[in-house]
Order: C-alpha cells, then sequence, then structure tokens
C-alpha cells in the first residue's frame, strides 16, 4: 500500500457517521449567504433588497481573477444585503434571503438520471464549471476553474481526485463515495477532458474500505481512471503529501502541483463538476458531517449554503450539555466557530463539537529536544527550531532560510509534542510575517 | 633542568615583544578616528537601547546627534528633557524643549464594561489572537488583553491588569519609547502628552462600527454620535468611521466633551473632583463609573 515518505502522524479516526446515509437537510426559513465563499476577492453582490431570487440564481459576481460566482441556494426575497460577522467575528459582506417555497431555476436539470456523455470542448467545460460557482471542497475553498487553466508553459500529466479524507471525524467525503460513485467519476472525466489529460487517480485511505468497494465498481467503466488504495496516515490529504504517496514526486519548494504537471480536485469537487457541467446546478449545496463524542445524533447532512451552524443543532438533539467547542472542519485542521450564527459555506465538510475534556490544552513545559516534531512534520521542516526562531521575534531571515513558508499548517508537531508546546501557533504567527515580507519584496 | 626554565623564559619573552610590537604597528595603521565627543554623548544617554528615538540604539543616537547640525531632530523619549539639555551643553548647543509623552490605552473593554462572548484557549499573544479570528467579544477593535504590550516594555511601565483585562500605563515609568504602540496588533495604545499634573482628555475606543453595534458590545464604547466634536471650542475633536479623536495638539483640557459624551467613551484623568456650580445648576451624576475618581492610570 502506498502512502508520502516522510513525515505524518496517527490520530485515532473516530469515523463515528462511517454508516450514516446522507440526509437531505431541510430548508430553513431565512439563509444567509457568505460572499466571501472562496480563497481570493469576496464576489460582488449584484441583489438589491426586495429583490425575488430562485435557487441557483447568481447573486455575487467575481471580483477579480482568483474569485468566484456565488448563487442563491433558496428562493424567496433578498431582506438585505449587510455586513455580517462570519464564523471568526470578522465582517464579511452576506446576502440574506427570506425563503418563499423552493423554486429552482428552469435550466437545472433535477432528475435522477446520470448523464454520461460530456459534447462540451474543454473551454465550454471551464466556463461551465465557472459560472457554476465551484471552489474546491478539500479545505482551502480556491476556485476550481483556476486551478483547471494552468499557465500555458507548464502542461497537467495527470489528474489526481483526493478521496483520502485523512481527518479524523470527517465522513462527508467517504458517503459520497458510497453513494454516488459514478457521478464523481464523470466530474473526473469531465475535468481530465478539461485539462487534456489520459490518466487519472483517485486516492482512497484503506479505512473506507466500503468507499473504495463501490469507486473499485464504478470504475470497471472508466478504464482511464485508476483507484490507488493508500495506507491510512494523516496528512494524506494534503495535496502535497497525496502527489507524493500517488506519483512519488515531489512538489518542489514554494512551487505548486502544476509543475510536477499533476492537478489535485477533491472529490466533493468533483461531485460538483458533474453537477455543473452535466445537469447545470450550480454549487450550492454539500455533503456536511455533523459529530462529536457528545452529539447524541451524529449524521451526515446535504446543507444549502447559507444556514447557521446554530440550525444546525436543532436537527441532532440540540446542543449538547458539555459542548465547550465548535469546530467547523475536522480537528486536525478545522477552524473553531467563535460566532455560532455564523453560516455554512460551500466549503464546509464538517460541524464537530467537543467537549472541554477533549479540547483542553495541556501545560506547557520546555522543550525536550525529543525530535518528534521533526520526525512528524510532513514537509521535512524542524518544528522545533521554527518555534524558537518564531519566539525571537527578529530572526526573518533565519526562519525564510528554514523554509517555514513551507509549512502547511497541518498540526502535526503539536500533535505530537510531549512537552504541549503551542507549535503551531507560534509557527503560523512566523509563517504570516515571512510571507508578508516575501510578498512585499520588488520583483525581479 | 634550571636552562630549560631559562630558555622557555626567554623564548615566550622575546615572542611576546615580537607580538607586541605588531599589534601596535597594526593598531596605529588601522586607527579609526572618532569624535570624542559621540562616547561623551553616550555616556549620557540612559543606555537601554530602546529605538524609541528611531534610531538603532544609543550608539548610533549618539553618532547621529553629533553629527546633526542641530540636536532639534532628533530627541531621546527614554532620557527626556533632562538628558537633551545635558547633551546639549556637552555639544555646545541650544537644547530645544519637548513636551513629554506617554502611553495611553485607547480601550477600557474591562470585564465589566464588556461582555466576554467566547473564550480563547490558544498560544497566549495578541498577535497570535488576532491572527486566527476577531477577539474573545463582539468588539473587533478592542484590547484582547493577552499582554503583548507588557512583553514588550522594556521599562516595566505597562501590565495588564488581571481584574480588568485590559492594560494599565505606570506614567511616572513610561518613557514613550513607543514599543507597546508596535506590538499592538489592533492599534490602540497611541503615545500622548504626559499633560500638566499628568492630567489628560483622550477617546478611550477605537471602535468604528456603527452606534447600536458598538453600544451591545461595550457600554463605554465611542458610538460616534458627534455631540464632543459640537460642544469643542477649540475644534480639537474629530469624528471618522463613528469615531470621535481628540487632537492634542489642539485641546485646552476645558472637560466639556468629557460632561457630553453620553457613554462616557470620552476619559478626563487625574483632574480633581468638580463640585456643582451653584443650586440652580444640579450636577448630573455620569451612569457609569466615574474614572476621575477611580482610574488610577495616570
Amino acid at each position: 500500500m502506498k502512502t508520502f515518505k516522510i513525515g505524518g502522524v496517527h490520530p485515532n479516526d473516530n469515523k463515528l457517521t462511517a454508516d450514516s446515509l446522507i440526509e437531505v437537510f431541510p430548508v430553513l426559513e431565512t439563509a444567509y449567504i457568505s460572499m466571501a465563499q472562496h480563497l481570493g476577492a469576496p464576489a460582488k453582490p449584484v441583489v438589491e433588497k426586495g429583490d425575488k431570487v430562485k435557487v441557483g440564481q447568481v447573486i455575487g459576481e467575481p471580483a477579480g481573477f482568483i474569485s468566484g460566482y456565488v448563487h442563491s441556494s433558496v428562493s424567496g426575497t433578498v431582506k438585505a444585503v449587510e455586513l455580517m460577522p462570519d464564523l471568526a467575528g470578522n465582517p464579511v459582506m452576506h446576502v440574506v434571503i427570506e425563503v418563499e417555497g423552493d423554486e429552482w431555476c428552469e435550466e437545472i436539470d433535477r432528475t435522477p438520471d446520470i448523464k454520461r456523455d460530456i459534447p462540451y470542448s474543454s473551454e465550454e467545460i471551464i466556463e461551465k464549471i465557472k459560472n457554476g460557482g465551484i471552489v474546491g471542497l478539500g479545505g482551502a475553498a480556491f476556485p476550481t476553474h483556476v486551478k483547471l487553466n494552468p499557465p500555458k508553459d507548464k502542461k497537467a500529466e495527470f489528474l489526481i481526485l483526493n478521496g483520502s479524507e485523512c481527518e479524523p471525524y470527517v465522513t462527508a467525503d467517504d458517503r459520497i463515495m458510497r453513494e454516488r460513485p459514478e457521478e464523481i467519476l464523470i466530474g473526473a472525466v469531465i475535468m481530465m477532458k478539461a485539462l487534456n489529460v489520459t490518466q487519472a487517480f483517485v486516492g482512497i485511505e484503506v479505512n473506507k474500505p466500503q468507499a473504495i468497494a463501490a469507486m473499485k465498481k464504478a470504475a470497471a467503466d472508466y478504464p482511464q481512471i485508476k483507484i490507488v488504495v493508500l495506507k491510512k496516515k494523516y496528512p494524506q490529504g494534503g495535496e502535497k503529501q497525496l502527489i507524493d504517496a500517488i506519483t512519488g514526486r515531489r512538489v518542489p519548494s514554494m512551487g505548486l502541483p502544476i509543475d510536477v504537471g499533476v492537478v489535485v480536485q477533491n472529490v466533493g469537487t468533483s461531485l460538483a463538476v458533474y453537477e455543473a457541467v452535466q445537469k447545470n446546478q450550480p454549487l450550492i449545496e454539500s455533503a456536511v458531517t455533523v459529530t462529536g463524542h457528545c452529539v447524541t445524533e451524529q449524521r451526515n447532512f446535504l446543507l444549502r449554503v447559507g444556514t447557521p451552524f446554530s440550525r444546525i443543532l436543532d436537527a441532532v438533539g440540540g446542543l449538547p450539555k458539555d459542548a465547550a467547542k465548535f469546530i467547523s472542519g475536522g480537528p486536525m485542521m478545522g477552524k473553531a466557530v467563535a460566532n455560532i450564527d455564523a453560516s455554512t459555506l460551500k466549503g464546509t465538510s464538517a460541524f464537530l463539537l467537543m467537549t472541554e475534556e477533549e479540547t483542553k490544552r495541556k501545560q506547557e513545559s520546555n522543550c525536550i529536544r525529543c525530535a518528534k516534531c521533526v520526525e512528524a512534520c510532513p514537509m521535512g521542516l524542524e518544528p522545533y527550531l521554527l518555534n524558537k526562531l518564531c519566539r525571537a521575534g527578529n530572526k526573518y531571515d533565519e526562519l525564510e532560510k528554514e523554509k517555514i513558508y513551507d509549512c502547511i499548517e497541518c498540526g502535526c508537531c503539536l500533535y505530537t509534542c510531549p512537552a504541549n508546546i503551542p507549535l503551531l501557533d507560534i509557527i503560523r504567527m512566523g509563517k504570516a510575517d515571512v510571507m508578508k515580507i516575501i510578498r512585499n519584496r520588488p520583483k525581479k | 633542568m634550571s636552562t630549560t626554565i631559562i630558555l622557555t623564559i626567554a623564548c615566550l619573552g622575546v615572542l611576546g615583544l615580537l607580538f607586541s610590537v605588531v599589534l601596535y604597528l597594526v593598531a596605529q595603521k588601522f586607527k579609526v578616528e572618532e569624535d570624542p565627543r559621540i562616547e561623551q554623548v553616550e555616556s549620557i544617554l540612559p543606555g537601554a537601547n530602546c529605538g524609541g528615538c528611531g534610531q538603532a540604539g544609543c550608539h548610533a543616537f549618539a553618532e547621529n546627534v553629533v553629527k546633526a547640525p542641530s540636536i532639534g531632530s532628533l530627541f531621546c523619549p527614554v532620557g527626556g528633557n533632562a538628558v537633551m539639555s545635558k547633551i546639549a551643553a556637552a555639544l555646545g548647543q541650544e537644547a530645544v524643549e519637548k513636551e513629554p509623552m506617554a502611553a495611553v490605552v485607547r480601550c477600557h473593554g474591562t470585564f465589566d464594561n464588556r461582555e466576554r462572548v467566547n473564550h480563547f484557549d490558544g498560544y497566549s499573544s495578541c498577535k497570535v489572537m488576532s491572527a486566527l479570528y476577531a477577539g474573545d467579544t463582539d468588539c473587533r477593535y478592542g484590547c484582547l488583553g493577552e499582554g503583548d504590550c507588557e512583553d514588550a516594555c522594556q521599562f516595566d511601565a505597562i501590565h495588564i491588569d488581571p481584574k480588568r483585562g485590559v492594560p494599565e500605563v505606570d506614567v511616572d515609568k513610561c518613557t514613550a519609547c513607543g514599543a507597546c504602540v508596535r506590538s499592538c496588533p489592533k492599534g490602540i495604545i497611541e503615545l500622548r502628552p504626559k499633560g500638566p499634573k499628568n492630567r489628560k482628555v483622550y477617546v478611550s475606543c477605537m471602535n468604528r462600527d456603527k452606534g447600536a453595534v458598538t453600544r451591545k458590545a461595550c457600554i463605554v464604547g465611542c458610538i460616534g454620535c458627534g455631540k464632543c466634536a459640537k460642544v469643542c471650542p477649540f475644534g480639537a475633536i474629530t469624528v471618522e468611521n463613528n469615531l470621535a479623536y481628540i487632537d492634542f495638539t489642539k485641546c485646552k483640557l476645558c472637560r466639556k466633551c468629557y460632561d457630553e459624551c453620553p457613554t462616557k467613551a470620552i476619559w478626563a484623568v487625574n483632574f480633581p473632583i468638580r463640585l456643582p456650580k451653584s443650586a440652580t445648576e444640579p450636577h448630573t451624576e455620569p451612569k457609569v463609573e466615574q474614572p476621575v475618581e477611580e482610574n488610577k492610570e495616570a
């Protein structure tokens, strides 16, 4: 079995919801749709208060090269277009829609039939993906049409679909691979056509045997797509780690996967691409795992974009008494939800509730130079050293020499540290400073 | 036996003499001529190397002050007027008096005034916290209370009060080096003149949200109503982005704005308690805690 070569940790996978079907979450009376659903510039709202919108109608237009369309996930009347706090409490432009019925745009094909033939050219596919507002659903929410449109001087050789889902607790990708394997593969074929490549791989970790079986069965009809079973190790789903695991290629420092001829997409993105290209359905809903040991009914939902986190709790038996921390995403790379009234985004994959006992940080002690963090770092960095240099406050040259910018913020060092040093917090701070210095440098 | 000892001593003695001559010649050849006044000025300076003057350290300051045509362009905030007049005397120049400054924390979002809506359990640093999210209250402009300013201060002059959750400045110790100003990720701390008898009037809020939002987050927040700007006889107050600012170069410490402010976001510190002017003009008690009496900060 394949896996990436350096670093990694083995957290308990806690896939509590692996066997529960994806249920359609009811549409609530109000949707709060954020304009910052993707990496890059937030979209510009194009509706005003009082406008009537349908499901799938464009409500935000891209405001730059790395930006994307935002569509209404509900039908009804626009109640407000205003700044509202996002999950971190920072103000972001939201379109608030009061729901009336569930009227979809006419061009969206809502029949359950699977459409297999792809009569579009590469340009048409990328245009359709852009118009569908598709973003990467693996976590970073990078606009997919930008990723599928590599610079002219670089040629893609492979497409890799990321179904590893190495984050503990999260089972959204596992479920869609079990329930809709063929659609995911058609999505891959569409992207292969857009990129003009002939070979694709789907990487799935061995702890999802049913997903592997379902995908292998569906892939029998698609000889150009190969299912690769991977060892269970975090952070397998990091794109650089996945490329290493499947192709053995190493993405250069500061480089992108396209530098080694690879484009990585999440399986969820692939499903969204299928729906946008074949069914004209923009990205307005995604599979979200609602989980945690303290939650009474852990479930997987198909959730419309713009549902407040607080309302999701109603569907899983209310707020657990001992819940102390809410996390959007998995426990390793997810973001703590500071504002529970914030709404879900396109890229939301999980809503995890944890008790104080589970999340409490232990007392920090001195570094004993055991080098466990060095062993765990999947990027081959030396976290203990970066920690020391970041705390010094002004050693930016040395930090750059130690390649702090290569840190993927996976948290392996923090997870493995026996002295409970908050390595990730400190390295992230230093990385932000160094990145700012690098960005502000005059370009040669 | 004795010859060995004598030989060794003689050898080492000759070698030592040889090297000393070489070293002397080299030292003469590569001698760096430095203005003796630089050393003299450096000995007057406090030697904290804090960088508050904008130079790399005390030696760099001394170099520049000796080179400069007049010393008016440079000022050591730590030493203040006393040190500057000594330097001026040493250089045979006229000293330029400058008003002494001190750091002022423009946030009074204490635990009582501002409700905490979540709890931050990460690494205790304002910089880390502000990079992650807006903060543990509904005010995203206010003090985070993790104490980066306290860590930055070399003079032990600023401390987070654990009971209040916001920093307090010890004006007697503060040298206005500006280290805390640079360390605050929210840009709350400002250098303002110490004022006569440490009296000063300032807007202790940085919240640029609309009034209603501010009021919800903090009871002593500036709601940008503009009453202070209207009442100020010297035109020292400007309201921009729902936030008032008092220009200390124009302010005459009359305290009209302090009386007018409906949320008591304007603070007047170290003034004596005012008595009601007459029986016909009853003095209205401010609703919130009276900063004049309680604030020990300045």
